[in-house]
C-alpha cells in the first residue's frame, strides 16, 4: 500500500470536524445524533490507519468493539428521541428543558 | 499512479462531500441518505487499509442496520415539518466553523510533527494474516480479546432491553374518549410528509 497513512488520518480529522460542528450548530436531536455518527466513523477510521501503520490487528479490533458500542448506544439514543418526542412532540433539544435547572 | 491512490482520491472527496451534504441539506432524510454514502466511503478506505473483515461489519452494520433504523424513526416522527432552522444565537455558527478549521489545522500540524506526511505503510502486513483478515482478526479477538468480547453481548442485551423499556407506552385503562383521541393523535403522527 502506497498511499501515505497521514492522508487519512487527515481525512478522519476533517470528517471529525465536520461532525463536530454539525453537533454543535444544529437544534434537532436527530440531526446531532448523525453528527455523532459522523464523529465514531472519522475515529474508527483513524484506529484503522493506525493499525495498518503499526503492522498490529489490535486496532482493527478496537474499532469492531468500538462499532458494537456505537450500535447499542444509537438504539438506546433514538429510543430517548422517540420518547422525547411523545412527551412534547418536538426533538428540538431547546424545548426539552423539563430536566434544566 | 498505483491503485491505492486512485481510490483513496476518487472516495475521500466523495466522503467530504456527503459530510458536507448531511450538515446543510433542508431535509432529515437527505441527510440520512448523505451519512449513508457517507459510510459506504469510509468502508472503501478500510478495504484499501487492508481491512476486509471491518468494510463487511461497516457496511453491513452501519450502513445497514444503524442507518436504516434512524430512516426508521425519521419516518415514525415524521420530522420534516417541525424543524426549525433559524438560530437565536447569532454568533454560534460561525464560532463552530471558525474552531473547526482550527482542529483541522491543528491536526495537520500534529501530523506534520509526529508520523510526517511522507510515511507510508510498512509492509509485511499480509504476513500477520496467512489466512485472510477475517480470520486473523477473530484469532486475535478470541485470544486477546475474549471477555471484552463476551462483555459485548451483555452491553447489546441491556440495550436492547433498554430500548424497549424506553420506547413503550404506559400501559393503563383507557377509557373510550380517550382511546379516540390516541387514535387521531398517531394518525396524525404517522403520516410522514
Amino acid at each position: 500500500m502506497r498511499t501515505p497513512i497521514a492522508y487519512f488520518l487527515m481525512l478522519a480529522g476533517i470528517l471529525f470536524a465536520m461532525g463536530t460542528v454539525g453537533v454543535l450548530v444544529n437544534r434537532n436531536a436527530l440531526r446531532i445524533f448523525m453528527s455523532v455518527e459522523l464523529q465514531l466513523n472519522a475515529v474508527n477510521l483513524t484506529l484503522v490507519s493506525f493499525a495498518r501503520l503499526h503492522n498490529d490487528l489490535g486496532g482493527q479490533v478496537l474499532a469492531f468493539f468500538s462499532m458494537v458500542v456505537a450500535a447499542a448506544e444509537v438504539v438506546v439514543g433514538l429510543a430517548i428521541i422517540v420518547s422525547i418526542y411523545r412527551r412534547q412532540r418536538s426533538i428540538d433539544v431547546d424545548a426539552a428543558r423539563e430536566m434544566r435547572w | 499512479m498505483p491503485l491505492d491512490d486512485v481510490v483513496f482520491w476518487v472516495f475521500a472527496p466523495i466522503a467530504i462531500a456527503a459530510a458536507v451534504g448531511m450538515l446543510v441539506t433542508r431535509s432529515v432524510v437527505y441527510a440520512a441518505l448523505f451519512l449513508v454514502v457517507n459510510f459506504g466511503c469510509i468502508a472503501v478506505m478500510y478495504l484499501v487499509l487492508d481491512a476486509a473483515f471491518l468494510f463487511a461489519v461497516q457496511i453491513i452494520v452501519y450502513a445497514g442496520a444503524i442507518m436504516v433504523l434512524f430512516l426508521f424513526v425519521i419516518m415514525l416522527l415524521g420530522v420534516d415539518r417541525i424543524e426549525v432552522r433559524s438560530e437565536r444565537l447569532w454568533l454560534q455558527r460561525p464560532i463552530a466553523i471558525v474552531l473547526a478549521i482550527g482542529f483541522v489545522l491543528e491536526i495537520a500540524s500534529a501530523l506534520r510533527a509526529g508520523i510526517g506526511f511522507a510515511t507510508h505503510a510498512p509492509d509485511g502486513f499480509e504476513l500477520l494474516q496467512p489466512a485472510g483478515n477475517a480470520q486473523a482478526v477473530a484469532e486475535v479477538l478470541f485470544r486477546n480479546y475474549f471477555f471484552p468480547f463476551e462483555a459485548t453481548s451483555i452491553l447489546l442485551i441491556v440495550a436492547a432491553i433498554a430500548a424497549m423499556v424506553l420506547a413503550q407506552r404506559k400501559a393503563r385503562a383507557v377509557t373510550q374518549a380517550e382511546l379516540g383521541a390516541e387514535l387521531e393523535d398517531e394518525s396524525e403522527v404517522g403520516v410522514a410528509p
